[in-house]
């Protein structure tokens, strides 16, 4: 029970990473990926949101759309979960945390449209988890995506001070940099056997 | 008309503006997922436009963002379900990729700086323009993975069998790099064209420089 959990866990941060093997939440990836602190902050909200929306469409799934036949709504209801969810998050932060709320604040609605959200969400659909194995997943899969972000934001900073040919400057060295990293993470395949 | 043509070059969504960048280096691993997955693209956003359109004077400010969220899904539900029925191979391969039209931000961006400001007639042609600039963006990555990856075009040998595949451009790093080469590619060619540009022939240059810096410098 435990060792499965624990491999949902490696295996979605390191083996299947949502940024660099999936392609889920490139636009964040590549956009809020300047400084570290930043980036960081980016993956701790998106890790919030991922957990939390996971969790809720999962009940949804599990309790509302499966046993009334509904399936064919599961985009409409998972997106409008996930709008919501984020909404609340930010309503409860600004609420009892004003300084978590505004390191988070301004990164919170750009989440809703992260597609590594719903795809998550729809992941955890397809591949049949029960709520604890969606949780890890959705952690993993958050977990993952700030690891990827904060190594893009590191060489992002050190790219500042190199001296990149006129062409390459701004997003092809980005790109070409996030192919680098997504190659070095295939160094993990392997690791777990699925 | 202009509304239709700025999608396709000067305002391309993937290599001018760069949003919708999940698709686009997921699916792209052979040219026919590009042009499959942005012709789906493609019929979501013209529809979602027209119908944002059309009910603009009726949705309230407010709630607006909501509204054209639960409009894309619902559109892309009926996508998702035809795709499934007449095409399941392609189905098959886009896979996740296709419910995921949803949160691309080319949807809900034209849905917003476009559509809810103009007549349906613009706003149909802006969707038909952005989606098309989408597609050829799409399955000109998907060509050039294809030929390094695989040696083919549209699943048809074109290199000969002495090539050596490149397996890397199918794998994930292929999809990063192959698109920061193109995007180089063009940075390349604008730069070029200005230093032509700054060298004389200022009669024709004028409109040629007018546009490179539209395409490209953004």
């Amino acid at each position: 029970m435990l060792q499965g959990l624990f491999l949902i866990l490696v295996s979605t941060v390191l083996v299947n990473n949502f940024v660099l093997s999936r392609f889920l939440g490139i636009c964040p990836f590549i956009g809020v990926s300047e400084r570290i602190e930043t980036a960081l902050s980016m993956g701790w909200a998106t890790t919030l949101v991922m957990t939390v929306s996971a969790v809720v469409t999962w009940g949804l799934e599990q309790y509302v759309l499966i046993p009334f036949d509904l399936g064919f709504l599961q985009y409409v209801v998972y997106i409008l979960v996930i709008a919501t969810m984020v909404q609340t998050i930010e309503t409860i932060l600004a609420k009892t945390s004003p300084a978590l709320h505004r390191t988070l604040g301004i990164f919170l609605p750009l989440i809703t449209t992260n597609c590594a959200v719903l795809g998550l969400a729809i992941l955890v659909a397809q591949k049949g988890y029960n709520v604890l194995e969606a949780a890890v997943f959705a952690t993993g899969g958050g977990l993952g995506f700030t690891l990827a972000l904060v190594l893009l934001a590191g060489i992002r900073e050190r790219l500042e001070w190199a001296d990149i040919p006129e062409a390459f400057k701004g997003k092809p060295i980005v790109l070409i940099t996030a192919g680098l990293l997504s190659m070095a993470f295939l160094g993990f395949t392997g690791l777990v056997a699925q | 008309m202009n509304n239709f043509l700025k999608g396709l070059w000067k305002e391309n969504p993937i290599f001018v503006i760069m949003i919708g960048m999940c698709p686009t280096l997921a699916v792209t691993t052979a040219a026919v997922n590009g042009i499959a997955m942005g012709l789906a693209t493609t019929a979501v956003l013209v529809c979602s436009n027209l119908l944002v359109s059309l009910l603009r004077n009726f949705i309230p400010k407010a709630v607006r963002i909501p509204s054209y969220i639960v409009m894309i899904a619902a559109l892309v539900t009926v996508v998702d379900m035809v795709m499934e029925a007449f095409f399941p191979e392609i189905h098959r391969v886009l896979g996740l990729f296709i419910a995921l039209i949803i949160v691309n931000c080319i949807i809900m961006g034209r849905a917003e700086a476009f559509a809810a400001k103009n007549p349906p007639l613009a706003a149909l042609l802006d969707g038909l323009g952005m989606g098309l600039g989408f597609t050829w963006a799409l399955t000109l990555i998907g060509s050039v993975r294809e030929l390094l990856g695989a040696g083919s075009l549209f699943g048809i040998k074109v290199l000969g069998s002495a090539y050596q595949p490149v397996i890397l451009a199918l794998l994930p790093p292929g999809a990063f790099i192959t698109m920061g080469l193109i995007l180089a590619t063009f940075k390349a060619v604008e730069i070029s064209r200005k230093k032509q540009v700054a060298g004389g022939v200022t009669g024709v240059a004028g409109p040629i420089s007018h546009t490179g810096q539209h395409s490209i410098s953004q």
